[in-house]
Parts: C-alpha cells; sequence; structure tokens
C-alpha cells in the first residue's frame, strides 16, 4: 500500500533498464519500496540492473516484457499482478530512434511508434485494469516535452509521445474515482544513455530531478508533472507561437 | 443491503483507494456481508474518524456500521449500556446525560462508534485515571471470519485481540459498556500556562492525579527558552452544588447543549496553514490562555470536543490532507520525549493541534496503544516537503526507547518497527490466522503493515 505520502511498497517498472525508471526505483527504495519488478527483454543490462537495487536491500524481480509484443502483455503482466499487489506501475520504456534516418526508412519509424506508442496503450491498459481491480495504485508514465508540440527535428519521436500523453490523459480521466492515480510526466531534455551525442537543449534535466519530481507529484497526488517545473510555463508559450514563427526557431 | 462503489480515506484525508460500501442494518444483513464480501475481504468502518488507512480496503468491502444505531438498553441503577456497535459517542450521551451517566472514556472528537472506540481502543484525558475504553467494556458480540456470532467477555484471549485490533479479528455487532455518573453536564475546568518543557513535565507529574481529566496544548513551534510552553487544562465534572447561583444551570443541571459552528468549506487552498499562521494561532492561544484559572465551569462539549463545534474541520489542511502522528513512550523515557519535542521545534513543523498527556496503567489489549509514560500527539500537513523522511527518524527515536505510535492514527509507518513497537504482535497473528485463515477481514492499514 502506499503511504499518506504516497510512496509505493511495491514497484512495477515497465522499461526495466530506463535510465529515469531506475532512478527513480533508488529513490523510491531509499524510502518505502522493498519490493521491485524490472520488466524488460531479457538481457545482461536488465540483470545488472536488478543486481544494482538488491543491494540497496529491495526485492527485485525481472519479468520478460517486450513493447513491440503486445499480444504476450496480457500474461506477462498478470503474472506480476497475481503474486501481489503492485503500489505503483512506472511505464518508462521508449526509443527516441533516428529522426533523419527514420524519415528515409518508414520501418524504423513505425517501430517508434509501436515501441512508444502502441507498447503503451497495450500494456498500460492491462495495468489499468488491475490497478483497478485492487482498487489503488499509481500509474506513472513519462512522457515527454516533445509531445506537447511537434518539431521539425524530431516529430516521429514526438508524435509517438504525443499519442502516448492523450492516451494517458485520457485514461486517468475514466479512472477517476476508482482508487488508481494516472500520472503524466513530461520531462524536458534528460542527459542520459538515450540522449547521447545530441546536442543538449535549454532547461536540460537528469534521471535524478525526474525520480524527485515524480516523487513529489505522487506526495501531492498530482495529474501532470513538468520536469523542470518551469516548462510548463515555457511549452504553454510555445504552444500558442504561430506556425510560420515556430517553423523557424531553432529548436 | 445498499451498497455503492466509492472513495475511501481516513479523517487525514491521504491515500485514498476505492472500495465497496456496504451498510448492513441487521445481523442478518452483517453475516451475509462478510459472507459475500469476496477475495480481497472487508472491514468495519465507524464514522471514520481513523487518521490514516485503518477502516479502508482497497478493491474489496468496507462496512459501514453506523446502521446498527440502536441504544438496546440501559441499566440506569447499575450504570451500564448495551448498545449496537455503530453507536457513536455523540448519540450515548444525548441519551445517557439526562440519566445521570457519561461514557467512560471519551477521545477529543464525540463521533466516533462504540465498535470504533474498541477496535482502537480509544483513550482520553483521563486515561491516567481509567484507562482506555475497552478497560469499561463487559462483552461484546462479534461476528468473525466463519459467519458466526460469538458472545465474548472480558478477559478472554479473543477479547484481548480484538480491544485495539483494528476490525481484524471480525465485526463488532453490539457491546455492553459500563458508565461514569455524573451530576451535572458542565466541568469544573482549571487552566494554568507552563512556560517550557520542563515546567509542563513537572507540573503534570506534581499534580496530574488530582483530576479526573487532564492534558496540555503545546506550542511545537516556540524555540529556545519557551520550547514547550503549553497551556494545561485539567478539571472534572462539575458536581451540583458547584452550580450554586447559575439559576438557569440548576434548573436543568444534567441538559447536553454542545454549541455548532458553521463547516468548513469544501475547498481551502492549500498552505493556509503554514508557519505564520500556525506561529500566529499558537502565540494568541498561548496569550490568552489564563496564567491560572481555577473551577472555571465549561460545557463538555467546549472542554472534551473543542473541534466538534467545526464540522469537517480536517478540510482546513486543503486537498493534500495531514498525518496525524502520536506516540507514547515510557516514564523514564523523557530525554526522548524532550528530543523530539526539540527536533520537531528545531524543524518548524506547522502543528497548532499538538496534545501532551501523561499516560496511566496500560490495558491487555495486545495492540492497545496506551502504556504508562508520555504520549504527544501532533498533526502537520501531509504536503510538508520532507516530511516522511522526517518522521521516520522519530520513529526510530521511539523505537530505541521502547515507545509506540498509535495504529489508529497511522498513516506511515514502516513496517519493520512493527514488532519492537507491539511486542504481542505475534500472538494476534497467530490468533488472526487461526480464526481468519483466509484474512477476511483486510485493511489497508493491515496490508500496509503486514499485521
Amino acid at each position: 500500500m502506499k503511504d499518506a505520502f504516497g510512496i509505493p511498497q511495491s514497484l512495477l517498472i515497465l522499461g526495466g533498464t530506463s535510465e529515469i525508471g531506475l532512478a527513480t526505483a533508488r529513490r523510491l527504495i531509499t524510502r518505502r519500496t522493498r519490493t521491485v519488478w524490472l520488466a524488460g527483454r531479457p538481457s545482461p543490462g536488465l540483470e545488472s540492473a536488478a543486481t544494482g537495487l538488491r543491494e540497496l536491500g529491495a526485492d527485485v524481480r525481472t519479468v520478460d516484457f517486450d513493447a513491440l509484443d503486445p499480444d504476450a502483455h496480457e500474461a506477462a503482466l498478470g503474472k506480476v499482478f497475481a503474486e501481489g499487489d503492485i503500489d505503483m506501475v512506472l511505464l518508462a520504456f521508449g526509443v527516441l530512434g533516428d529522426q533523419s534516418h527514420d524519415e528515409n526508412e518508414p520501418g524504423a519509424a513505425v517501430r517508434v511508434a509501436q515501441t512508444n506508442y502502441t507498447g503503451a496503450v497495450s500494456s498500460g491498459l492491462v495495468c489499468a485494469r488491475a490497478l483497478q481491480t485492487q482498487g489503488h495504485g499509481s500509474l506513472v508514465v513519462l512522457s515527454s516535452v516533445a509531445g506537447e508540440r511537434a518539431r521539425r527535428a524530431n516529430f516521429i519521436y514526438g508524435s509517438s509521445k504525443a499519442g502516448l500523453d492523450a492516451f494517458t490523459q485520457g485514461l486517468g480521466d475514466a479512472l477517476y474515482g476508482t482508487g488508481v492515480h494516472v500520472m503524466v510526466v513530461r520531462p524536458g531534455f534528460v542527459r542520459s544513455k538515450m540522449t547521447e551525442g545530441l546536442e543538449e537543449a535549454p532547461l536540460a534535466t537528469t534521471p535524478e530531478a525526474v525520480a524527485t519530481a515524480i516523487e513529489t507529484g505522487l506526495r501531492r497526488r498530482s495529474e501532470t508533472v513538468w520536469v523542470p517545473g518551469a516548462l510548463r510555463v515555457v511549452m504553454s508559450a510555445l504552444r500558442h507561437v504561430p506556425r510560420g514563427v515556430f517553423r523557424r526557431l531553432p529548436l | 443491503m445498499p451498497t455503492d462503489t466509492v472513495s475511501v480515506t481516513g479523517w487525514g484525508r491521504t491515500a485514498p483507494t476505492a472500495a465497496r460500501l456496504v451498510r448492513p442494518r441487521s445481523y442478518e444483513e452483517a453475516v451475509a456481508a462478510v459472507r459475500e464480501c469476496g477475495a480481497r475481504g472487508g472491514i468495519a468502518r465507524g464514522l471514520g474518524r481513523a487518521y490514516g488507512d485503518a477502516a479502508q480496503n482497497a478493491g474489496g468491502a468496507v462496512f459501514d456500521m453506523t446502521g446498527l444505531d440502536l441504544v438496546h438498553a440501559i441499566d440506569v441503577d447499575g450504570g451500564t449500556v448495551l448498545c449496537g456497535a455503530g453507536v457513536s459517542l455523540h448519540r450515548l450521551m444525548e441519551v445517557l446525560l439526562p440519566l445521570g451517566w457519561f461514557v467512560p472514556v471519551t477521545p477529543g472528537t464525540r463521533y466516533v462508534t462504540v465498535g470504533g472506540a474498541i477496535g482502537a481502543d480509544i483513550h482520553g484525558k483521563n486515561h491516567h485515571v481509567s484507562g482506555s475504553f475497552a478497560r469499561h467494556v463487559l462483552s461484546f458480540e462479534l461476528l468473525t471470519a466463519d459467519g458466526q456470532i460469538r458472545m465474548v467477555d472480558r478477559g478472554t484471549p479473543l477479547f484481548d485481540a480484538t480491544a485495539g485490533g483494528m476490525g481484524l479479528t471480525g465485526v463488532i455487532l453490539t457491546a455492553t459498556v459500563r458508565l461514569q455518573p455524573v451530576e451535572t453536564s458542565l466541568m469544573s475546568v482549571d487552566t494554568e500556562r507552563a512556560t517550557d518543557l520542563d515546567d509542563l513535565m513537572a507540573r503534570l507529574t506534581a499534580t496530574d492525579h488530582r483530576y479526573r481529566y487532564s492534558v496540555a496544548w503545546i506550542d511545537l513551534l516556540a524555540r529556545g527558552a519557551s520550547m514547550g510552553r503549553s497551556v494545561l487544562t485539567r478539571g472534572d465534572h462539575a458536581p451540583l452544588e458547584a452550580l450554586a447561583g447559575r439559576t438557569r444551570a440548576r434548573r436543568a443541571p444534567l441538559e447536553f447543549r454542545p454549541g455548532r459552528l458553521p463547516a468548513a468549506p469544501s475547498f481551502v487552498p492549500e498552505g493556509l496553514l503554514g508557519r505564520t499562521t500556525v506561529g500566529l494561532f499558537n502565540e494568541l492561544w498561548y496569550r490568552k490562555a489564563p496564567h491560572a484559572r481555577v473551577g472555571e465551569l465549561q460545557r463538555m462539549s467546549t472542554f472534551f470536543h473543542p473541534l466538534d463545534g467545526v464540522p469537517h474541520w480536517n478540510r482546513v489542511y486543503g486537498r493534500g490532507g495531514f498525518v496525524q502522528y502520536q506516540f507514547a513512550v515510557g516514564y523514564g523515557q523523557e530525554e526522548t520525549l524532550r528530543r523530539i519535542v526539540h527536533r520537531i521545534s528545531q524543524r518548524r513543523c506547522p502543528s497548532f493541534l499538538a496534545v501532551l498527556k501523561r499516560f496511566g496503567e496500560g490495558d491487555p489489549g495486545w495492540l492497545s496503544f496506551p502504556m504508562p509514560g508520555w504520549t504527544l500527539a501532533l498533526d502537520i500537513p501531509a504536503n510538508l516537503p520532507g516530511l516522511g523522511g522526517f518522521l521516520d527518524e522519530l520513529d526510530e527515536e521511539v523505537a530505541a526507547a521502547d515507545g509506540r505510535v498509535y495504529l489508529a492514527k497511522d498513516s506511515r509507518l514502516r513496517p519493520e518497527l512493527l514488532t519492537a513497537m507491539y511486542p504481542r504482535l505475534d500472538e494476534f497473528r497467530a490468533l488472526r490466522a487461526e480464526l481468519d485463515p483466509r484474512s477476511v477481514f483486510t485493511s489497508d492499514l493491515s496490508r500496509r503493515l503486514g499485521l
């Protein structure tokens, strides 16, 4: 069960090697979290992530999960929920893709969309139903500012996150009053291995800062969290910039 | 039987979860509710005054017991009452005061049910004299997980597991309670100020035994030399002769007339109760109290239940709700108490409803909270940054001093500390495993703490 500050005792991370996901897990383990499930494709990276969390004192287990295989989500995640209540699900998987390459290779672009969007729709719905049955829990979804307004430089990734963001908002409204809390997290540029080698955007942040913002959001039972918080103001201004001007902005 | 899926929280309005709310109105309906509560079990709920998640059950059933609200029999000569578990102490006062009887123990609110009073084994300002509520319960009827209704007498293991057992042994249906005789419905109250914590503890130690009721409001924002400054209010039921010269009161000495103010609005901005406002309030509250006043006549509601005058007062903390922290440490652990008060005041927790009290002998309930020693209760807005970690540190101090925190108020304790705080927890678990192997009676509290 979550405590009065929204801190979970059990945590399921979809995308078990996500740096933001693991930073969040580390933070929550120092508070109340004792059971962590890392869902992801079997890999040495997943195992070492599990080992790292075990060293902090948590009971960590891994489960095979592939965002691109939605037919298997029900069975894989059902197994996790059958073992006991999950107080928080963190939907952390996602790929950035390579915009200039993917524009010329539609198949690769579709994989970005399938991972970030349809994979999340399928696993998000499976988790939402399980959380609703247990009558409590938080579903925290990592969206992105890139989904707020599509940019020339990464609109394939941005559009997938836009879909995910809209889906999560709707899901949150659908689950209102069921005891399940749904929270959209919109980080800006996060310095991690996903963005390695890319030019840093203004207001760049770190996985640890996102984890802190998630903890605060849980305490406040927020529905939307921006990281850093100033992005909320920046994006609400950018959203209203005319297309012709927006196109020419060096973003 | 009316059923409804609703979002449920405790009085502190934190951690809402969804449950099917079932309101049985008879024994048959109660038995049916327990038999049909499903895989996620059920838990009894009274008037929802437990601060944390004791009367919540995510995804399962919550039995709203306020439907069993009949006062069945009153022994006017012997001073006992037999009533349904859903009868509130408020209702008992309305019925009993005109007959010259009062409830044996009342907490800071009279809007608690008799069933809840036993389940949390509540205490009041008279604990140092009268002990906790269950000490005055002669017997109760308990609906257990097998659907049977058992008559449980005091002195039996099931009685002691249920007194303070947070509803996890079964659903209390009726109870027989021994009453306290009174001549009037007024209180004779002595008020005095204590300039700091040491002064307060000295005054309480020296003269508490002279009073049936005793409590101290403590200013936890005061620092330095005035750390722990307090207002002591202590008193007893006013005897009839104390009403001399008050003709109106003499005409109806047992009249029960609690005052009532407008309810708190449903929306209050977060952060209304910050350090500045609470600091100001505390300053005024301390200054307005007389240095020493003796024998003031107060209405019962003013003395016992000042907050009941404002319906929904828990809303003043805004949407984020609040956390109530109450712990007890034994006599001889005054250093721990002093250190905790010091840490709270150093941290400037905006707490305006903090009380300190001396407990008397404990009672046999296995998970009953009171123990001989000191207890401090305070409430703090839940959205205060870093509060969780801070309270964890206080827990460590309390546990190291063989103290405990109060489960009826808890919403955040670290489960690992529970066995240290409640040494008879293993017996409780064993009895539950035997009586209720399928965990029919389950609450968010029991899930969170692994009770």
